[in-house]
């Protein structure tokens, strides 16, 4: 650590370029120092002025928990639903207004435990969501309790001797249940974190990307895994990138190899257009497309 | 001369050491000084070693710090100097009120 504060360098005309994205009043926001979500929000919102998204087609939902606090920290319309339900609200606006690019923000608890159900299902429909799935390992923010994602081995809350019981593999769920998308990152691949949401935004269907992310305060200081510039470390020594690994081979360990990367990238019809293809076929005639959705 | 520069918000700052760990140039480190919520926020040790990559602003978890390209003469270069000099981040934290309600 140095001595001054060289406030000389200090340089208020340069512009944060995801400041646009941020409701800037709210920051400094509610994260831990070393929390990786910034970071994610960070990637997210350079990705959103990358691909020139027309800002105002987009909406994002979040469920409830650490993560889920990202709704109210985007300048998006923006919505923070119960917990688990991110997705099913997403469904609701995205069949409602098909015009709609929809990001669905939320942590592993919230969608692979609660909202389990929702996921693979939106997946099998292949409901063109874009689900960014911030994986800290455990349930953040009511105390750090086992997740479906907790990894064996490690101790939280409700596993004070040791979690035991078997944690899912995200991208492998979701691949299985029918994503045309499957991407890995952490909060170390920043620019690849981001190339993957610009990505995932031009295909039309069911999109994961789940990001590892730090949860110092909740997850790592009960195992003894050292604050948030530890697991940065951790990610960036232990990950390895394989394009188009079998999906069933990058399960996670509390120690070991991350393998990141695009796993997932092929192409089905998503719900609506099979709803449409549906009633063409069995109405005929009788079948109107509505092409402009009027909500009053 | 350095091809880039840095601007840091001091009060955002949770001196995670993100972007001092991870500048490819070893510009930045964290300074003794406090903020108002206690933390030692980055100060730029090595100015003239800025390429003005901006792997410091992608990483920082509040949002406190990010940097630009400058031209020859030290003026930020294409992407910042095209906005109004209002929507500085630096001016966005003074005028900013804070969120009445609404927040959970
Ligand atoms: C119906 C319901 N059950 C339980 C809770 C309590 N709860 C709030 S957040 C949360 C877990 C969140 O975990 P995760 O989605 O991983 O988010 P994180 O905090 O880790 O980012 C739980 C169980 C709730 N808010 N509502
Ligand atoms: S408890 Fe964990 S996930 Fe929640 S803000 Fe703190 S570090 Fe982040
Ligand atoms: S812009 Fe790049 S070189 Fe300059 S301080 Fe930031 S990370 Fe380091
Ligand atoms: S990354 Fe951001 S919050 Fe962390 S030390 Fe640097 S400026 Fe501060
Ligand atoms: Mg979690």
């Amino acid at each position: 650590m140095s001595d001054i504060l060289n406030t000389d360098i200090l340089d208020t005309d340069i512009v944060n370029p995801v400041e646009p994205i941020l409701r800037s009043d709210r920051i400094p926001h509610i994260w831990c120092p070393g929390c990786g979500i910034g970071t994610t929000v960070n990637s997210f919102a350079r990705a959103l002025v990358d691909s020139n998204i027309d800002l105002g087609s987009l909406a994002l939902v979040s469920g409830i928990g650490c993560t889920g606090r990202v709704a109210g920290y985007v300048k998006l319309d923006s919505f923070h639903t119960t917990h688990g339900r991110a997705i099913p609200f997403a469904t609701g606006l995205k069949l409602a207004n098909p015009k709609l690019n929809v990001v669905v923000y939320s942590g592993d608890g919230d969608l692979s435990a609660i909202g389990g159900n929702h996921l693979i299902h939106a997946a099998r429909r292949n409901i063109d969501l874009k689900v960014i799935c911030v994986n800290n390992l455990i349930y953040a923010m009511t105390g750090g309790q086992t997740a479906p994602t907790t990894p064996d081995h490690s101790t939280t809350s409700t596993n004070p001797y040791g979690v035991f019981e078997p944690s899912f593999n995200l991208p492998h769920l979701v691949e299985a249940a029918g994503a045309v998308y499957v991407a890995r990152w952490t909060t170390f691949h920043v620019r690849q974190l981001s190339r993957s949401i610009s990505e995932a935004f031009k295909k039309k269907g069911f999109s994961f990307i789940e990001v590892i992310s730090p949860c110092p305060t909740l997850y790592q200081r009960r195992n003894k895994m050292g604050d948030g510039l530890d697991a940065m470390k951790y990610y960036k020594e232990k990950s390895k990138v394989r394009h188009g690994a079998p999906t069933g081979e990058v399960g996670l360990t509390m120690t070991g190899e991350i393998i990141v990367g695009k796993f997932v990238d092929r192409d089905r019809p998503d719900y609506e257009t099979m709803m449409r293809s549906q009633f063409r076929e069995s109405l005929g005639e009788r079948f109107v497309e509505q092409t402009e959705m009027v909500c009053s | 001369m350095p091809k880039g520069r840095v601007s840091i918000v001091v009060e955002r700052c949770k001196a995670c050491g993100f972007c001092v760990e991870f500048c490819p140039s070893h510009v930045l480190a964290l300074s003794s000084a406090f903020n108002s919520k206690g933390y030692h926020p980055p100060h730029v040790v090595h100015p003239e070693k800025c390429s003005g990559c901006d792997l410091c602003g992608m990483y920082c978890p509040d949002f406190a710090i990010c940097a630009t390209k400058v031209d020859p003469a030290g003026h930020p270069a294409a992407r910042t100097a095209a906005q109004p000099a209002g929507q500085a981040a630096g001016q966005t934290m003074k005028k900013a009120t804070p969120a009445k309600g609404g927040s959970k």
